[in-house]
């Protein structure tokens, strides 16, 4: 018995690691809803971006600190990459989603399924198609607790996946406290409850929304790096899973809804992870995509959305 | 009376210039009969993207429960109704028909939850119904799993390929320009506006859906009695975009579109394939030639920008 | 439902409109498919043509992309020699994009459009099951390097491969894992694809037969990066060792995960293994572990250095095993035209079915009567996160 409670805890764990990296990812798409109302297909590719963006600085970065790995090389190089992303992403809205603004819903959409698409095979073509190995900007390790206090110290966490969790926590606090404490926070929050009143009151929705996508990019790229540290072979076609789970995870908590996206990510992850130690591997695409579609069908608005009327 | 004659006579020219194909290159029938396929499965998918404004992404999924039902039906009863070719075809006829019904069944289960839902959503969750039944499949011992399903006769022929191509072109005109047409302008131009007016949404949607997945069904029993040899992954998230880029192109919306689309998509690669061979090319260009799903992404994202209505369709009014 | 279907079939009018559809139709795929025509290139008549289908973009593409540099060599060496029976070999290659449908498109190309004498393709065995098919029908030999589903040569007589078949390594592997002592042993196998479960299915049939306990079978999907779920249900029942018949890309991954979960027990694989990032990614994880290929680029014989030299000079890094039996095809194909002394379907076929003790890349091959290569599985170690040849394995 006492096997058992400790393997479900350490999959617990394990899945915990997993789920924070979706939660990255799930809020940039939940930000993106909240403002333009359209889902981000290539925000998946994003991270994808992050993790090569890693690979290309992460040699020289390490230079820089004299070759040797640790939390100096770590921080830059998520800042750096962070910086990157939010780049990329203003620049994919300026291109492809601005000249759209006033255009039906479907063309918004199949215009983000387009830059999907083009980053993956474009990445393909440009990165080569074959796995590229991460560079060690960290040196990582199991951690455990020590050996006295019995059973319990048969659980551990890989370095790295605690670091992961640690950095999403503190990431999703100073999201929190960009948008309940800032001047921008508060025009994202008045451009996502009404876009043309917000304008009326003197805010330029097109800084506001460039601003989300560049919020929503740099924390795709942090993910992309997290992701990286712990498992350090990256590829061009990396950011189709991780998206489409990081959707599933936005909707399953709410989309629109910050701290929904959180608890979406860390559940997603736990659900995956225990299906693989308890259930199939074969099965877990089908079970997440199953969790998808129950929740539209019970709660649409998901587990902490609330309800809106359609307005006409 | 006059109609029914007439698809008569559109069946009789495919057969005749079936019989006269004989002699042909197979590679231009291969192409051939891929052109009329894809005919089938974009005009099918047009119901839904085009004149219904729904977008699902998972049509591949429904082709892939039409091959492998179908293949499935000839490959364990094959010669239920005698070893004759003319049993056989016959036989395979109904198997092709069987393998649209079931894919139309699984439609209906699909399509009843997931088309209340909005358009976003309705992608996603079609994706995701896209990669269950791939992963069904992927499971199933007796579909080859993993393995792919092979030995399928080859019935498909110009004939029948075509033949299923004009009764899909002959039954999304007709429906469009009856009065279901009419509600399924309904829900695409507004939602609630036609929900408003007494319209029950939900049915147009999902008539329009069912339908589909029917044409889409009986394209994957043909591709399947043609190539003879299907496996999971060739029905893939990449095979449903193939297909919505032709909906795309040819105009959401406009069949004739759409059809011309489907041809020029199916001949396109093959042609770049010589493109690519063009010495006075620069070496970048050639290799992106070479990569069709560049070239595609590139064509969705400009024609969206500049001509969202597709090459053959008709300009909407913009609408906030 | 049925009542909504019923109108359907009641209108007259739409009918004008579909003939019109049908006629536009016809017109524009006439005049398409003569425009395909005029662009034909013109080839030189006393040219030997083979066809070559690769995942050169797609999925599979790491895969295709080293096949095809491999057999480019081959083609570029036998042509730099003076070419065959007095002509030059042109080698088209087409990429079928990992795209299912394709394969069957481009081997009815290359047969009436090329005009090629031979088919040389592809790595994935679900690509080359859809060409096997047409080259049977027509006559035209055609030669996988690495497709290892027995099903595909068991499509006709003119269907061969250099590889050898999931069984063979497999049983292999089963056997040495026995040889090492090991009598507890999981099992971790990619479910996405047919060569892992093949390999799989043989190795737990070739181990419980002489007594061996398979604690666990987990299998992960190609694609998946957190691997920990798997290893640490593997964990809690000490294996002696672990079978991963998986391809490198997740088997790098794994290593990490499963040195960093404090699993120490050495891994077992097949030739999935062998790529660029295995040890880049892996690092140190690997060291103690065991895995049957079809070469080592260490091996110290003339044909291999030489192999390595050239394939190095022309693109940079070392040849994996694809190349390698990419290679292999190429030059099969080459020595059963010039031993034929013609390029004629039938005496090819006769002529690479009588391929014997080919000294070969990937060791000696000869061609057994089921068309499938007998040749030597090379076993490699790790060590210190470099290779080491451990045996050979005679078949």
């Amino acid at each position: 018995m006492a096997d058992k409670i400790i393997l479900f805890l350490q999959q617990l764990i394990n899945g915990l690691a997993q789920g924070s990296i979706y939660a990255l990812i799930a809020l940039g798409y939940t930000m993106v809803f909240g403002v333009l109302r359209f889902i981000n297909f290539a925000h998946g590719d994003v991270y994808m971006l992050g993790a090569f963006a890693g690979f290309y600085i992460g040699p020289r970065m390490l230079h820089l600190f004299g070759d040797k790995p640790g939390y100096g090389v770590l921080v830059s190089m998520l800042l750096v990459t962070m910086i990157l992303c939010a780049l990329i992403g203003v620049l994919i809205e300026w291109l492809c989603y601005r000249p759209l603004r006033d255009r039906p819903k479907l063309t918004v959409l199949i215009t983000a399924i387009g830059v999907s698409l083009f980053l993956e095979n474009g990445g393909q073509f440009l990165f080569g198609a074959d796995p590229k190995s991460f560079p060690e900007i960290l040196t990582d390790s199991y951690l455990s607790l020590p050996e006295s206090w019995g059973r319990i110290s048969e659980l551990g966490i890989q370095l790295s996946a605690a670091i992961s969790m640690l950095v999403t926590v503190i990431l999703l606090f100073g999201l929190r406290h960009i948008v309940l404490h800032t001047k921008m926070g508060m025009a994202m929050r008045a451009l996502s409850f009404n876009p043309v009143a917000a304008s009326l009151m003197g805010i330029n929705n097109s800084v506001v929304i460039a601003f989300t996508f560049g919020l929503g990019s740099a924390l795709a790229g942090a993910a992309g790096i997290l992701t990286s540290i712990q498992q350090p072979s990256i590829d061009p076609l990396m950011g189709v899973n991780a998206g489409l789970k990081a959707f599933v995870a936005a909707v399953l908590g709410g989309i629109g809804n910050l701290p929904g996206a959180a608890l979406g990510g860390i559940l997603i992850g736990v659900i995956e992870t225990m299906v693989v130690g308890y259930v199939s591997p074969t099965y877990r695409d089908a079970i997440v995509f199953g969790v998808l579609i129950l929740i539209l069908l019970v709660k649409p608005t998901g587990l902490l959305g609330a309800s809106e009327q359609e307005k006409v | 009376m006059r109609s029914q004659l007439l698809l008569l006579l559109t069946l009789v020219a495919c057969g005749v210039i079936s019989t006269l194909s004989s002699g042909m290159n197979p590679y231009y029938y291969d192409i051939l009969v891929g052109i009329g396929i894809n005919i089938i499965l974009a005009a099918g998918l047009n119901l839904v993207n085009g004149y219904t404004g729904q977008f699902s992404l998972g049509h591949a999924g429904f082709m892939a429960v039409g091959a492998y039902g179908s293949s499935w039906l000839t490959l364990s009863y094959g010669y239920v109704l005698g070893s004759s070719s003319i049993a056989m075809s016959a036989f395979y006829v109904l198997a092709l028909l069987l393998g649209g019904i079931g894919a139309a069944l699984v439609g209906l289960i699909v399509g009843i939850p997931s088309l209340r839902l909005r358009g976003d959503y309705l992608a996603i969750v079609t994706l995701g119904f896209n990669e269950i039944i791939k992963g069904i499949i992927q499971n199933c011992e007796a579909l080859g799993a993993q393995r792919g399903l092979g030995g399928m006769v080859l019935h498909t022929n110009f004939f029948w390929t075509f033949a299923f191509a004009a009764l899909t072109v002959y039954v999304v005109v007709s429906l469009v320009n009856s009065t279901y047409g009419r509600g399924f302008l309904a829900v695409k131009d507004d939602e609630i506006a036609a929900e408003a007016m007494g319209i029950n949404t939900t049915k147009y949607k999902v008539l329009a859906f069912v339908l589909a997945a029917f044409f889409a069904g009986i394209a994957g029993g043909l591709y399947a009695h043609f190539k003879q040899f299907i496996h999971p992954e060739g029905f893939n998230f990449i095979k449903s975009v193939d297909i919505v880029v032709m909906v795309i192109l040819g105009g959401m919306g406009s069949t004739i579109g759409v059809c011309l689309a489907a041809v020029l998509l199916t001949i396109l690669p093959e042609l770049l394939r010589y493109v690519s061979r063009i010495d006075a090319l620069p070496e970048w260009l050639r290799h992106v030639t070479e990569n069709r799903m560049i070239l595609y992404s590139l064509l969705l994202i400009i024609l969206m920008l500049t001509r969202p209505q597709g090459l053959f369709g008709v300009r909407l009014p913009r609408k906030k | 439902m049925i009542e909504v279907f019923l109108p359907i079939f009641t209108l007259a009018r739409p009918l004008a409109k579909t003939i019109v559809i049908m006629k536009t139709l016809v017109f524009s795929v006439l005049a398409t498919v003569g425009l395909a025509a005029s662009l034909l290139p013109l080839r030189a008549a006393d040219d030997i043509v083979i066809g070559e289908f690769a995942s050169l973009t797609g999925g599979n593409a790491s895969f295709g992309q080293s096949s095809h540099k491999g057999t480019q060599l081959a083609v570029d060496e036998i042509n730099a020699a003076g070419g065959l029976l007095g002509k030059k070999i042109k080698l088209i290659t087409e990429d079928d994009q990992s795209t299912a449908g394709q394969p069957a498109t481009i081997v009815q190309k290359f047969i009436n459009q090329d005009k090629v004498v031979a088919v040389l393709g592809e790595v994935a065995s679900s690509k080359s099951l859809e060409a096997a098919p047409i080259c049977q029908q027509n006559k035209i030999p055609m030669i996988s390097p690495a497709s290892t589903n027995p099903k595909v040569t068991e499509v006709g007589d003119y269907i061969f491969r250099v590889c050898f078949i999931d069984s063979f390594q497999g049983t292999v592997m089963a056997k040495f894992a026995q040889s090492k002592g090991w009598k507890r042993v999981a099992v971790l196998t990619d479910v996405k694809q047919d060569y892992s479960v093949g390999l799989a299915k043989f190795f737990v049939e070739g181990f419980k037969k002489n007594g061996g306990e398979i604690v666990k079978e987990q299998s992960y999907s190609s694609g998946d990066r957190d691997f920990k779920a798997q290893l640490t249900s593997m964990k809690s029942l000490k294996p002696e060792a672990i079978f991963l018949p998986g391809y490198y890309t997740e088997v790098s991954l794994i290593a990490k995960q499963a040195k960093l979960l404090g699993l120490k027990c050495p891994l077992l694989g097949g030739d999935g293994w062998v790529g660029d990032s295995l040890l880049k990614v892996a690092g140190n994880s690997l060291d103690g572990s065991f895995f049957s290929c079809h070469f080592s680029a260490q091996d110290k014989s003339p044909v291999v250095q030489g192999f390595v030299e050239k394939f190095k000079a022309k693109n940079g890094a070392l040849p994996d095993d694809m190349a390698a039996l990419g290679y292999d095809s190429a030059m099969i194909l080459a020595e059963a035209i010039k031993k034929a002394d013609t390029t004629d379907g039938d005496k090819l076929r006769e002529a690479i079915a009588a391929t014997k003790d080919h000294p070969g890349i990937t060791g000696k091959i000869t061609l057994d009567k089921d068309r499938n290569a007998e040749k030597p599985a090379t076993i490699l170690t790790i060590a210190n996160g470099a290779y080491k040849f451990e045996q050979s394995v005679a078949p």
